[in-house]
């Protein structure tokens, strides 16, 4: 039987983007420039809820990339967006993108679910062979919670980053399919 | 090196811009030579026509004047300007003053001829020097050798391996990725 909770975890459930909501959350989260510049390499900027829907509403057309937001089963409102996007097609691998949005709601373990939810959308559903992701080395946090989800260092671009008058490096991190599978049978809220 | 110093000449090779007229044809034959297309991109190999090709300059010029996040060179011989192969300076950032480089030898005949690392020189001097940048990277699929000993050779480190991240000829390839840092 298939699982028909593919997207639902305990906690947490990935859903639909909706540029008309949604937008006005990215456009509130941006205004933390701590958040942006856990996020992306380019400097930490404000856009307009215009702006961010229009960008919301491209991202929608592209059918290669895999976008969802992040919405607490408890709750009406995404706190996050998690998504993959890369060589899915010709070589079955893909980086994510996740973040959560108000800092209130980091270390609690919205992050670590939504992953392995999304883990789990990348292997039995798109049937990648790996999953990618950067993360800066400013962003400890990230790095341990993506150890616990089971992605290995695979490297570092050294000084790729320059922030505070400081250089850091960019981690390179990834997980194989057959990695995953192992640690899987393990993990508790497996597919009902 | 002073400003009088080429930034676009070395002994036997340019650096130039693109020929629309002459250069699709000619790009045009390296698309169906795998020794050319599939080390160049990860891309599935696919032929394109000159008419193609020029619509690829075009995109790269395009994408030059709206975002000046890359430079594209033709690199000619000296001797009778013939096309050899191209250089590549791209996703540039200019706050953490880094990008990636990629360069290719057309014709099988002219690899192995001592033009790849004459580039990479040029590639890296401009970046450096004119460009201000502070930090290459390269991306190089472990079924490359050649580029691999190229960009060793020219002294970036191999910085992380994203294993099995490449299917080609039905195995799985790393991906490798080298860096090289000003003044190191």
């Amino acid at each position: 039987m298939l699982s028909n909770n593919l997207l639902k975890g305990d906690r947490v459930e990935l859903v639909a983007l909706e540029p008309e909501r949604d937008s006005k959350l990215w456009a509130e989260w941006r205004q933390n420039s701590e958040f942006t510049r856990l996020l992306d390499d380019a400097p930490a900027t404000l856009y307009s809820r215009k702006a961010n829907k229009e960008w919301m509403e491209k991202h929608l057309e592209d059918f290669l990339e895999f976008e969802f937001m992040i919405r607490p089963l408890d709750q009406t409102e995404p706190i996050g967006f998690v998504g993959l996007e890369g060589n899915i097609r010709f070589h079955q691998d893909a980086f994510i993108g996740i973040g959560l949005g108000n800092p209130a709601n980091w270390g609690k373990g919205y992050g670590t679910e939504s992953m392995n939810l999304i883990l789990r959308y990348a292997f039995l559903e798109l049937n990648l062979h790996r999953v990618s992701l950067n993360v800066f080395g400013y962003n400890e946090r990230a790095i341990r919670s993506y150890q616990k989800n089971g992605f290995v260092i695979e490297g570092k671009a050294i000084n790729a980053i320059e922030r505070d008058s400081k250089f850091w490096d960019v981690y390179y991190m990834g997980i194989l399919k057959r990695e995953w599978l192992k640690s899987y049978q393990e993990i508790s809220w497996k597919t009902q | 090196m002073s400003i009088s110093t080429s930034l676009f000449r070395s002994s036997e090779i340019q650096l130039t811009a693109i020929d629309h007229d002459k250069d699709p044809a000619i790009e045009a034959v390296w698309t169906t030579d795998p020794g050319f297309a599939r080390m160049v991109s990860t891309e599935p190999m696919k032929p394109i026509s000159a008419d193609q090709v020029k619509k690829k300059y075009e995109k790269i010029e395009k994408r030059f004047e709206e975002e000046k996040d890359l430079y594209y060179f033709q690199v000619r011989l000296n001797r009778d300007n013939r096309l050899i192969g191209f250089g590549l300076i791209e996703n540039i950032s200019w706050t953490n003053r880094t990008a990636d480089l990629i360069l290719g030898i057309g014709a099988a005949g002219d690899r192995r001829s001592g033009y790849g690392t004459k580039i990479l020189e040029m590639l890296v001097q401009f970046s450096f020097q004119e460009l201000n940048l502070r930090k290459l990277s390269a991306t190089i699929p472990s079924y490359n050798p050649a580029a691999i000993a190229l960009i060793q050779k020219a002294g970036f480190v191999q910085e992380a391996c994203r294993r099995e991240a490449l299917q080609k000829d039905g195995t799985y390839w790393d991906e490798l990725i080298f860096g090289l840092e000003k003044g190191r």
